[in-house]
């Protein structure tokens, strides 16, 4: 159905983006699942037993997640690569595993009811994140965040605060994930902690760096075309997952910086001004 | 109390050790208003865990810093940075992957201190147009779209001073910026830094190039084993025995 293909395809766009937004200053994040299911969940919780409406619930679940995310990442910040890789894992696993433990939203059954998701509710979410990244890639906050991504300790003998610039970006990541979950959840009417487990946040990560990750456009691209092919290859029956493994492995084989990597960095500092 | 008025930096008993290795062993010494002031020594002296200690990158185990009059010992190097404390690095630390013109932009003063707030910043014509005028004293601006990766050694010496000044800071720290060049790039880089001491209120640099530590500074120190062994004007510092036995062997012929 068009509509679920839009809801679908625009929520996995906005999830590479909440992606890209942590690795913009330099973490790459597998926590990312895990705030989609606090989205999910808190939203669900908001709508069916507080009878709030979608969006301003949507909302309030992103900051619920973002507060989360900037409460777990600030001991988890002071570690780096792939130990905080590894936080970002702890995270979902914990969020799955905590959700599967309450009996007020269903225990590992599931948690029901939740409908009003529209196709515009998602289009107006990638429009206004879109515009927020743009906009970004244009402000002298991106040379900062590049600075971070790059060199921690140059950035911070330039007097960069570091942490904050990671915290917030944390946040904000989580934020994006949480409400993307929102809409999610409230398009399936039911969900289930399964749903949000691990390979959903290695899923999230794939997208971004498919689709490639030193420039804003990259990711959505990458979210596009891996809700796609599954679709496209659907013809092929019990073949489908391997179908769907051999075109990622060829995608990074034949572009291993991501599909729209094209643009190095040169290029954005020439169009700033 | 009228020498620390005058003081930009007063460091006092100032000592750092890694697993029992004394490398600094109780350092004071201040920095005054309008100098150069040349730290050198043999290697593993001390100098660089000096620049390290006082601009935040590691704790002291003791001592004191203070800096304009303010106590800022323990401060993080961020801290430090934003108060106007700025420093290049042995091994040449810039954004390779960003031009000439985001290594120095990057580092504008109103945008670091307001990270956030830096995001609504739609017109950068005016830190544009500053940090191409910083660039041009430094011979750099012809270069501006260039990667800071492909830069020439000398050239990227020279950025990461134009960067380290983009802050507007009061005190430069300077962690061997001749190391690796000739006699030749070691003069310009000389001129260089006597450019850049109009922007500041004091430099302190760190050399092993005793011809350049004779030239440069105002006031030269020397640390060995994390000691502060001579102090004063260069000639006379590089004249005293003790400090040709550090440096050079006790017959002042070795190396």
């Amino acid at each position: 159905m068009m509509q679920d293909y839009i809801v679908f395809v625009g929520v996995n766009m906005v999830l590479a983006w909440s992606v890209y937004v942590i690795l913009l200053a330099g973490s790459l994040s597998f926590a990312n699942g895990g705030f989609m299911a606090i989205g999910a969940y808190a939203s669900g919780v908001l709508t069916v037993k507080f009878g709030m409406p979608l969006i301003p619930a949507a909302l309030i679940a992103g900051l619920i997640a973002g507060a989360v995310g900037v409460l777990v990442g600030f001991p988890a910040l002071r570690t780096r690569g792939i130990y905080l890789m590894l936080v970002t894992v702890g995270i979902t696993v914990s969020v799955k595993a905590v959700i599967e433990s309450i009996d007020y939203v269903g225990g590992i059954q599931g948690f029901g009811g939740m409908v009003g998701t529209r196709p515009w509710h998602v289009i107006a979410l990638v429009i206004l994140v879109g515009c927020g990244l743009w906009f970004l890639s244009k402000s002298p906050l991106q040379r900062i965040l590049d600075a971070v991504r790059e060199d921690e300790l140059s950035a911070a003998s330039l007097g960069i605060n570091t942490v904050y610039v990671k915290l917030v970006c944390l946040g904000v990541g989580a934020f994006l994930a949480a409400v993307a979950g929102s809409f999610y959840a409230h398009h399936l009417i039911h969900v289930t902690p399964d749903q949000f487990g691990i390979v959903v946040s290695v899923f999230i990560v794939l997208y971004a760096v498919l689709g490639g990750t030193n420039n804003m456009w990259g990711p959505p691209i990458g979210g596009v075309i891996m809700t796609l092919i599954p679709e496209v290859v659907r013809g092929l029956e019990s073949w489908r997952p391997t179908a769907f493994g051999v075109i990622i492995l060829v995608l990074l084989l034949i572009r291993p910086d991501g599909l729209l990597a094209f643009r190095d960095v040169t290029t954005r500092a020439k169009k700033i001004w | 109390m009228n020498v620390v008025a005058q003081s930009v930096l007063v460091v006092e008993g100032l000592s750092k050790s890694f697993r029992g290795l004394n490398a600094l062993d109780s350092v004071s010494l201040n920095v005054q208003s309008g100098e150069i002031l040349g730290l050198m020594g043999p290697n593993g002296a001390g100098k660089s865990v000096f620049i390290n200690v006082v601009t935040g990158l590691y704790p002291a185990d003791a001592g004191t810093i203070h800096y304009g009059g303010r106590n800022v010992t323990g401060l993080a190097s961020y801290e430090l940075a934003r108060l106007g404390i700025a420093r290049t690095y042995q091994n040449i630390r810039l954004l390779r992957r960003m031009t000439v013109l985001e290594n120095v932009l990057v580092a504008t003063k109103e945008h670091i201190d307001r990270p956030l707030r830096s995001f609504c910043v739609w017109n950068q014509r005016s830190f544009v147009t500053a940090a191409k005028r910083l660039l041009e004293q430094f011979h750099l601006v012809d270069k501006s779209d260039w990667l800071a990766g492909s830069l020439a050694y000398g050239e990227a010496r020279r950025l990461e001073i134009a960067r380290a000044l983009a802050g507007k800071p009061s005190l430069l720290f300077l962690d061997e910026p001749a190391a690796g060049m000739n006699e030749r790039e070691t003069e310009e880089l000389s001129s260089t830094i006597r450019a850049s001491h109009k922007f500041v209120e004091a430099i302190v640099i760190i050399e092993h190039d005793v011809a350049m530590m004779r030239n440069l500074p105002h006031r030269l120190i020397v640390l060995d084993s994390g000691r502060k062994i001579a102090e004063g004007r260069p000639n006379d510092v590089l004249a005293q025995s003790n400090v040709i036995e550090a440096y050079f062997g006790t017959d002042g012929t070795d190396d």
